[in-house]
């Protein structure tokens, strides 16, 4: 933790920011491929399901004085693993909802964990929403099954960022990132010298959604 | 196998109507064999046997001449004072007493012709007649071995993975032949036809059935690539829904599935639930466990009880992923519940298992682990820092190195399951996901053996031994080349706790040296088994200390390179390791000759010890070389195993 207070204090005028990023959607979507196409620009064709979280960090410049660090919960989209989300988005200052474009009713569980980040999680939260799969359209247009116009005007509706993207062909990956830092408030959280996306690191703020019993809370719940 | 021999096996079951009915014919055969097939006993072979049979069925037994303490090839242990039990064995006896026999028999011609049928009772010619050495007293016990096992021994006989044609061996000419011909890497050399059809399926045994398909193929194809695995495992609930399947997709199986279905309520139904069946060459077992079944379909040669532990490890993976009562559960609120879906994205787990069973895996066989080889007082050094820099919520740390143990740290009141670490090591080195993601992961998972009814949590970091820094952003390296560090804790929300212990961890091990150690270990890999014991003639081993539920052995290179080497070597440990642990046989040390290797299978209370040669190798020298990797283990037992490990 010490080493990133230092980053922070950076000579020269130039800003520092690290925030927490959550991805969350529906499994098989490609959210832990959007990760890492972001973060080591790399793409496998046969992905296996994430299980559990898996935790990466990635740095980018926003200019030549902004440097915004993310730090990213790439969650395990099965629904065993829902109970176990909070956790994740707790604290986040921003999400990437993914659906797959080729599937319509990955959109509507996207919809669900914008609902869910919009109740429960951090007023602030800036909420981005991935059409994730825009290669497969690409090759086979009639693959599609959300319009983008349909998931646009959700977006707007919701008020959430708006891409399609391919972590495949690394259409919008990047552009993705940059938006979201973009609407981050970095000077604030510079200032404050990470505070805000630090916070958690106390670990003294946590428990409150924490299920009676929660050793076994995990997949309890799913037998649908 | 135990379970075979079930009370009230009636006619209908098929196990206990061949033991009953094998029992008699197997004492008729054993006398008629030794009549027909003298020549086909390896020669010193032969006399060591007849020497032995002879000593014990005279009573009381005369005592065999001492040898010379300083006799090479004596299986004995120097008297230290730290294991006194071990001279009083009868085991080292035995030993003694075996190898003593053969050195000064060996030039001296064949026996009288009734201690030949005698010892031909006792004699291995092939690896699938397993017949107690140190028995034979007891005839009754030694004899039925075969028939408690119809299939091993059919399937040995009828397409031996080992490569021995039936046969082969009654050749007079085969022994001489030996002499002049050692062949440098035995399991290499395809001998059968049968064996050869094994060499290629189990090239295929991963692939997918469809692959073929998608390239045009019918659905017969992909049909036949699915009966033409090698193995199977089937899951399914008690209601008769799949639940898994290692190979084919649901329409390949439901048929299977539905006949597995109808004979095992059968036979539930009737109170008397089916363990096991053969059908051709091709060995079935089940286990019900709760609301599932689980089927394992084997042409390989494993005993029952080496493939019901198969089926206990995948069952553990289940419940690690759901836990018992949340299972349990599930299927008393609707019997009907397709598992499948709670179970999403745990195939590559199940395969991982699955596909370490077919290939053949040492700590799966002997249920134990296996550690880095270092120094004891570096191992002190990094046990010390875990324990220094140990966080509150931690449960269990653990380093680990390319799937081997370089330390733990761990409450005092509890050990570690070897099941449980067994399924840990499948996530993290079989399975690609927590690897691949190239991050740090927190993993909720129940190990069973632990506690069956609650989730833990766990912190895993890999790390590339190729590295100096110990950043988290490099793309991960070789399989075969990593380090991991996995923090265990019942606490959900500890990853940043965990993940600050991992930070200092690093950073003192780094500072103290430790990570250069542990990472020049790692690359070192197994050191061979000419290195372990020079000059030799062993050319693998496998060396399980019982106290600590670990096992070493040495590189499979230079003389197991590919996978069918090594599977044929794993299917000789299996024979040798079912030899031993059946109910019904009393061998402490069993030594085994077949056209391409010879090997020892010898069990004490503190260590099992399976030893395999070349086929040229004589008794006294595979002994010695046991001998020796026993001496040398005991030398670097603080090396080789972690003992004890950081406890707080």
């Amino acid at each position: 933790m010490a080493s990133r207070v230092q980053q922070g204090g950076r000579p020269g005028g130039a800003r520092f920011a690290q925030f927490k990023l959550v991805l969350l959607g529906e499994s098989a979507v490609g959210k832990s491929s959007l990760v890492l196409r972001f973060v080591k620009d790399q793409f496998d064709d046969y992905r296996e399901s994430t299980i559990g979280a898996a935790f990466l960090t990635q740095t980018i410049a926003l200019d030549e004085q902004t440097t915004v660090k993310f730090e990213i919960w790439d969650t395990a989209g099965q629904e065993r693993y829902k109970s176990l989300a909070p956790m994740y988005y707790r604290n986040a200052n921003c999400a990437v909802v993914v659906y797959d474009i080729t599937q319509a009713s990955s959109l509507d569980k996207a919809k669900a964990w914008v609902k869910e980040l919009q109740r429960q999680a951090n007023e602030n939260i800036i909420i981005a929403l991935a059409g994730n799969k825009a290669d497969l359209v690409a090759e086979q247009p009639d693959k599609r099954a959300v319009p983008t116009a349909d998931a646009e005007a959700y977006a707007k509706e919701a008020n959430l960022l708006f891409f399609e993207t391919s972590a495949k062909t690394a259409e919008n990956v990047k552009e993705l990132f940059t938006a979201i830092a973009k609407k981050l408030p970095i000077e604030q959280a510079s200032q404050r010298g990470m505070r805000g996306a630090a916070g958690r690191t106390a670990g003294v703020d946590l428990g409150s959604r924490a299920e009676p019993g929660s050793g076994a809370g995990g997949p309890g719940g799913c037998n649908c | 196998m135990p379970e075979e021999q079930a009370p009230g096996a009636g006619s209908t079951q098929p196990c206990g109507d061949s033991e009953s009915q094998q029992k008699p014919q197997d004492h008729i055969n054993n006398g008629q064999v030794s009549d027909q097939k003298q020549n086909d006993i390896e020669p010193h072979q032969n006399e060591d046997n007849t020497q032995l049979a002879q000593s014990q069925e005279l009573t009381p037994p005369p005592l065999p001449p001492r040898p010379p303490l300083s006799q090479a090839g004596s299986l004995r242990l120097s008297k230290k004072p730290s294991r006194p039990q071990l001279l009083s064995t009868p085991t080292t006896a035995l030993s003694l007493a075996d190898v003593h026999t053969q050195s000064y028999n060996s030039e001296d011609g064949a026996g009288s012709p009734a201690s030949r049928a005698v010892s031909r009772k006792h004699s291995f010619t092939h690896f699938g007649r397993f017949v107690s050495n140190n028995n034979s007293s007891d005839g009754d016990d030694s004899a039925s071995i075969k028939s408690y096992i119809p299939s091993l021994d059919a399937r040995v006989e009828n397409e031996s993975i080992l490569g021995d044609v039936a046969g082969d061996d009654t050749n007079p000419a085969w022994t001489a032949l030996n002499e002049d011909y050692e062949k440098d890497d035995p399991f290499q050399t395809i001998f059968s036809p049968e064996d050869e059809a094994l060499s290629d399926q189990i090239q295929h045994e991963f692939e997918d059935v469809e692959s073929e398909q998608a390239e045009g193929t019918s659905e017969e194809v992909a049909l036949e690539n699915w009966k033409a695995k090698l193995k199977h495992f089937f899951i399914l609930s008690a209601s008769g829904k799949p639940v898994y399947s290692r190979h084919g997709d649901d329409q390949l199986i439901s048929n299977y599935v539905g006949v597995a279905q109808t004979l095992i309520s059968f036979y539930q139904g009737a109170k008397d639930p089916l363990k096991g069946f053969t059908a051709g060459s091709t060995r079935f077992v089940m286990l019900s466990k709760g609301p599932l079944n689980l089927v394992a379909i084997s042409r390989l040669p494993e005993s029952d009880a080496q493939l019901r532990s198969q089926l206990e490890a995948l069952y553990m993976q289940i419940l690690s992923t759901l836990t018992l009562p949340s299972m349990e559960k599930m299927f008393s609120n609707r019997p009907s519940t397709d598992l499948r879906r709670p179970l999403q994205g745990t195939d590559v787990l199940l395969d991982g298992l699955a596909d370490g069973f077919t290939r053949g895996s040492p700590s799966a066989l002997l249920s134990a682990l296996e550690c880095l080889r270092m120094r004891k007082t570096n191992r002190k050094v990094i046990n010390d820092t875990l324990l220094k820099v140990r966080s509150p919520n931690l449960l269990y740390g653990l380093i680990v190195a390319a799937g081997r143990l370089v330390s733990v740290v761990r409450p005092k009141k509890h050990s570690l399951h070897p099941g449980d670490l067994h399924l840990i090591f499948n996530m993290l080195f079989e399975a690609g996901s927590v690897r691949a993601g190239g991050g740090e992961n927190w993993i909720p998972l129940c190990l069973p053996g632990f506690n069956n009814t609650g989730f833990l949590y766990m912190y895993v970091s890999f790390f590339a031994a190729s590295e100096t820094t110990t950043t988290n952003d490099e793309a991960p390296p070789e399989k075969d080349d990593e380090l991991a560090i996995v923090l265990i804790s019942a606490n959900k929300e500890a990853f940043f706790e965990l993940r600050k212990m991992r930070d200092d961890l690093v950073s003192q091990l780094d500072s103290n040296g430790s990570m250069s150690l542990i990472k020049t270990a790692l690359r070192k890999g197994h050191a061979s088994c000419a290195e372990i014991v020079p000059g030799t003639v062993l050319r693998h081993f496998l060396y399980k200390s019982r106290g600590n539920v670990q096992f070493v052995m040495p590189a499979f290179e230079p003389h197991f390179n590919d996978l069918v080497a090594r599977r044929r070597l794993m299917s000789l440990y299996h024979l040798m390791h079912e030899s031993i642990h059946s109910r019904t046989a009393h061998l402490k040390v069993q030594h085994s000759i077949a056209s391409n290797a010879t090997a020892l299978a010898w069990e004490t209370p503190l260590f099992e010890l399976y030893c395999v040669a070349g086929p040229r190798a004589s008794r006294a020298a595979l002994a010695q070389g046991a001998n020796r990797v026993v001496q040398w283990i005991r030398r670097e037992e603080e090396r080789v195993f972690i003992i004890g490990g950081a406890v707080f």
